[in-house]
């Protein structure tokens, strides 16, 4: 047998899982060479625009669309209930929700207007300019009603009833209780109380939503191209409302220019937009605009909270008191519902700590305003705001450091499995390992000292700290168990061509997290091959295993496990066709760097494009009966636990100026412990980015609406969102505890940032304003609010 | 967010821009920079039938200095004037300023006399030309006119301009020697339009302040010098009261409008914050003259 040159590093791979690779694709999105729905162009495609109403809450009269459509360029003037006719309505609820409740929404609004933003009139034309022109023309005769804009007098006997056949505007009411609450806190040494209060905002992602749908009368067949986080999801709900066979929809998401949950959903537009085409029997285009984005896009967090703790004197944690109303719109997300975020709200509260007692409720009720639902974070900003805080108002009052008092509390890493006192399900979490990390990169001593320095000089710095924990890798108890066809398992296959390179395709799609670069990493190490020997594929339900997708930080830790099981056992048929081709033990041969190495001499065999190319062109060279498998596919399904839980500790540090009311963001700090860190430069980038998110949330972003339902900051230049120029210089540390559920041992990383920055930042202002015995509990924490709690005649 | 149809012509005189200004009427918009315009044209805000492209102005164009005067030509962008070094011997006023003008995409396209026409009340320039005493040479391309800046801006969007006149340049006066100038702004976020700011001028003489200019900007319709507040500082060594009673001037001299952000009350508030930190700024330290 002829021994190959040694290829160089064929004997010590140094694993790329573990390595901050930097991203393949990001070299083509930088050159501008990305393909976004907006780049592709199908022949006789044509584009819709919507008018959408300017108003709350309002019953459509009378359309007159005929000047419309004699403008040029227009092909057809299409409204609601025309599309009801090829595409049926949609109830957002789920039956694990128990008695959730949202009334049948249709794809364009049918004799009503429910929020304003809400698409009435679909123009159908050449391009998107001729399609604005044509709304111009387009004359709608209104009833204004009036608009429930409210979320606390939502359910009081005067306000109007959004939806009449559901009796009142309650959406969702759920509670929680341990048991012998009251008692506890009747009992306890010391019971803290505070309303936390959290502004409506939403995700503004680069690319705006965006849908071509195409569809292809002679066949029946349906291709959607896609900026979405969950194409096989979409493709089943438009079979579903348009009648068309789930095998005839093919849905694509190439690239996709940020999502953040924002793009999980299933939008009325995009309903409109698929059934335009199916009545015209051509492509049609829909990109949201910059103004529609902000009136469409789903909203989130728009939640006031009360809580209490009850504590001891020595400051042990006896038990929490939560009640959280939120305002959802006038209907329900299809089809993840709009009650999740308050759901999770309720399961979450208090959950780093060890406590015995826990009562939570929840009220989510309906409004005339753009439909809440799931953006990156999901109720953990909000409910690590609420525990976060409250504990902070604990440790003031009773006169203990923030950070001893979470040391006391926190439950300890070697109780673990347990449960948590709101019923939640813990595998393996850190908290004592991620403080101890913590206290190596802050040197709180020194920040108290600097605080007590410059506060004498009436500079006024804070230190706020924030322990979170995170649900990710879900299972099936969060949609499917609720009858929602979205999946939780998730699949990948992987290949060997005949010129060596592995080709996987994912079920999980890329967002720019980089996703396609950690599995890479995976099918690399897995099968043995350097990873510019691997391509990715993701988007395309015609082209990769079915699966969930992207959402609730499940990319990684499910995506990436079917991942490596199919490129372990891919990696096994290698060994396996090579031991009989070169007639030796499997057992002597192994896979390193793109070669099959014999391992008792410690030298390279054959390249393994040479098995690709003897597999693909030379069987009749392999023994009679012998057909090597070079294509595998794997799923995956977190089955262990309904999610699998992460935690982390950030901190912030800011200075408020008391005069102007202007919070410094001087520095923040994050350990995070998401399991296995597969590229710890990708994570690390997701951990900042969430966290200028979480920022964004805690300092900048409200939608604002006037008391007719009309939102008043509608555009870029009135909506906040966090700029570079106030970002903190923000360090992240890692602490790895794997989960055991998978042999990855990843677990989700996208959304904690998100989590605890809010928290972090609310603490380090009050910690600031603790001289002026004031706090600030309602988000976002803007300079006029900070102005008004310290100069009480502003407020006036 | 598509703009409306619109017909578009380049002109490369004065003369020209002016004449299609008095055939299309109001359905004619000059376009310079773009970086209000086009936005209104994608909103549909703004439908004109005619785009007059003026960037091929000659003598639009230009930073010099000539004939006792910091000549800025109106088509002069926001970084040219950030960048020169002219302005920066002459005029530091601007250069401090410069940084505060939206963002460094805007201000690489968008300019100084496009800014100054269009007076957005929260925009920085006209307030700093009020402060700096600059005079704006309006012309139809035959006629040209001198209006001091603090003329000019007559109320909210509305200025001195003609409707067939442009700005063709702004006239700073060189300051005297010992002419000192500060400023300060605050916005939610950088780059965004002011909340509240400040363009401050004065002699600072022997420890005195001489021949203030007190100009604040996002308080009112136009850029609103505060004369009384002046009046208590010249003169003066704005030690402490003397500063109080010029901050206690502005509740008589400003009557700002909430904004979607910040209440009347606290822009007031603000606006007091702003000039005892201003003039800070503006007047030497210990041991300057």
């Amino acid at each position: 047998m002829n021994k190959i040159a040694p290829h160089p590093a064929a004997t010590t791979v140094e694993p790329f899982v573990g390595r901050g690779v930097s991203r393949p694709n990001a070299r083509r999105l930088v050159e501008g060479r990305g393909t976004y729905v907006d780049d592709v162009e199908l022949p006789r495609m044509v584009h819709v625009a919507y008018l959408r109403s300017p108003h709350a809450h309002a019953r459509i009269l009378r359309i007159d669309a005929a000047a419309a459509l004699d403008l040029p360029g227009v092909v057809a003037v299409v409204d609601g209930r025309q599309l009801a006719e090829t595409c049926a309505p949609f109830v957002g609820t789920l039956s694990h929700l128990a008695g959730m409740r949202s009334p049948p929404q249709h794809a364009m609004a049918v004799d009503r207007a429910c929020w304003q933003g809400e698409a009435v009139v679909a123009v159908v034309a050449q391009t998107r300019a001729e399609a604005e022109d044509a709304l111009q023309a387009i004359q709608v005769e209104w009833e204004v009603l009036p608009a429930v804009t409210r979320m606390d007098s939502a359910l009081e006997p005067g306000t109007p009833v959004i939806h009449p056949d559901l009796g009142s505007n309650l959406c969702f009411h759920r509670e929680i209780d341990s048991g012998g609450v009251d008692a506890v806190f009747a009992a306890a040494d010391v019971v803290v109380e505070e309303t936390y209060e959290f502004g409506r905002h939403t995700g503004v992602t680069l690319e705006p939503r965006s849908v071509l749908a195409d569809f292809n009368p002679a066949e029946r067949r349906l291709t959607v191209h896609h900026s979405h986080q969950a194409p096989h999801m979409m493709g089943d709900l438009y079979a579903r409302l348009m009648g068309i066979p789930e095998a005839d929809v093919r849905v694509l998401c190439k690239d996709v220019g940020g999502s953040f949950g924002l793009k999980v959903h299933a939008y009325a537009d995009d309903f409109a937009t698929v059934a335009l085409s199916v009545l015209l029997g051509r492509p049609v285009k829909f990109v949201a605009d910059r103004l529609e984005s902000f009136v469409t896009d789903i909203h989130a967090r728009e939640h006031r909270v009360k809580a209490r703790l009850a504590l001891t004197r020595d400051g042990r944690f006896l038990g929490f008191d939560i009640a959280d109303l939120t305002g959802v719109g006038p209907y329900s997300m299809y089809p993840r519902t709009s009650a999740v975020e308050g759901n999770q709200v309720i399961n979450l509260c208090g959950g780093p700590y060890d406590h015995p007692h826990y009562r939570a409720t929840l009220d989510v009720v309906f409004q005339n305003k753009v439909q809440t639902s799931q953006y990156r974070g999901v109720g953990h900003p909000v409910a690590c705001a609420v525990t976060e805080g409250i504990v902070d108002l604990a440790a003031a009052t009773l006169g203990i450091d923030p950070l001893e008092l979470r040391r006391r509390n926190l439950m300890a890493d070697d109780s673990f499995p347990r449960k948590g006192a709101s019923g939640i399900l813990l595998e393996s979490l850190s908290h004592q390992r991620c403080l101890a990390r913590l206290e190596e990169m802050v040197d709180f001593a020194a920040l108290r000292r600097d605080q007590a320095e410059r506060r004498a000089r009436g500079i006024h710095r804070g230190i706020g700290i924030a322990v979170l924990i995170e649900l990710t890798n879900p299972g099936a108890a969060f949609y499917g168990t609720g009858g929602a066809r979205i999946a939780s398992q998730d699949g990948a296959t992987v290949r060997l061509d005949p010129t060596g390179i592995v080709h996987c395709a994912s079920g999980v799609g890329e967002q720019g997290q980089g996703t396609e670069t950690i599995f890479a990493q995976i099918v690399a190490d897995e099968v043995g091959v350097p990873m510019d020997r691997v391509r990715v594929l993701t988007g395309d339900t015609a082209a990769t295993p079915y699966g969930g997708g992207t959402w609730a930080s499940r990319g990684a830790g499910i995506g990436g496990e079917a991942v490596l099981q199919a490129s372990r056992q891919l990696r096994a048929n290698l060994l396996e066709f090579a031991a009989v081709h070169l007639e030796l033990p499997v057992e002597r041969l192994r896979i390193a760097g793109g070669a099959v190495i014999d391992t008792a001499e410690g030298v390279p065999l054959m390249d393994v494009a040479e098995l690709g190319r003897l597999a693909h062109f030379r069987p009749d060279l392999l023994p009679a009966g012998f057909q090597p498998e070079l294509v595998v596919t794997r799923h995956y399904a977190q089955r262990d636990y309904p999610f699998i839980f992460t935690n982390g500790i950030q901190v912030s540090h800011v200075e408020v100026d008391v005069e102007t009311g202007v919070v410094t963001l001087l520095k923040h700090w994050v350990v995070e412990d998401c399991g296995r860190v597969i590229n710890p430069l990708l994570v690390d980038e997701q951990i900042r980015g969430a966290v200028v998110q979480g920022l964004g949330g805690v300092l900048f972003e409200e939608c604002l609406y006037d008391e007719n339902g009309l939102l008043r900051n509608g555009s870029m230049a009135d909506y906040l969102v966090p700029m570079a120029g106030e970002m903190p210089d923000i360090e992240v540390a890692h602490v790895e505890t794997p989960t055991r559920s998978s042999e990855l041992g990843a677990k989700g990383a996208g959304e904690a940032g998100t989590a605890g920055a809010p928290a972090a930042v609310m603490n380090a202002i009050n910690d600031a304003l603790r001289p002026f015995a004031v706090r600030l509990t309602s988000q976002p924490i803007t300079p006029e609010k900070i102005l008004r709690a310290l100069h009480p005649h502003l407020a006036d | 967010m598509k703009a409306p149809p619109f017909a578009y012509r380049r002109v490369a005189s004065v003369a020209a821009a002016s004449a299609l200004l008095r055939e299309h009427g109001d359905g004619a918009r000059l376009i310079a920079g773009g970086q209000t315009l086009l936005a209104t044209l994608g909103m549909r805000l703004s439908e004109p039938s005619l785009l007059i492209d003026i960037r091929g102005i000659a003598e639009m164009q230009g930073i010099a200095v000539t004939g006792g005067h910091l000549r800025i030509g109106a088509l002069a962008r926001h970084v040219d004037v950030e960048r020169s070094a002219l302005v920066a011997q002459h005029l530091p006023l601007l250069s401090l300023a410069a940084p505060h003008v939206a963002h460094a995409a805007i201000r690489n396209r968008g300019t100084f006399g496009g800014s100054i026409a269009f007076a957005d009340p929260a925009a920085e320039w006209p307030a700093c030309a009020v402060a700096a005493d600059a005079a704006l040479v309006l012309s139809d391309g035959t006629t040209s006119r001198t209006v001091e800046a603090a003329d000019f801006f007559l109320g909210l969007y509305q200025t001195d301009l003609r409707p067939d006149e442009l700005i063709t340049a702004v006239r700073f006066p060189l300051p005297g020697r010992h002419r000192r100038f500060a400023f300060t702004e605050l916005a939610r976020r950088h780059g965004d339009y002011a909340t509240v700011g400040l363009a401050l001028a004065g002699d600072w003489v022997e420890g005195r302040l001489h021949d203030p200019r007190i100009v604040y900007f996002g308080v009112g319709g136009t850029p609103v010098r505060a004369v009384a507040a002046e009046a208590a500082l010249a003169g003066g060594r704005a030690e402490p009261e003397t500063l109080e009673r010029a901050v206690a001037e502005l509740g008589g001299e400003l009557s700002p409008s909430g904004d979607l952000y910040t209440s009347a009350a606290t822009k007031l508030h603000l606006a007091g914050v702003l000039l005892r930190r201003g003039i800070q700024s503006l007047i030497p330290g210990e041991g300057q003259t």
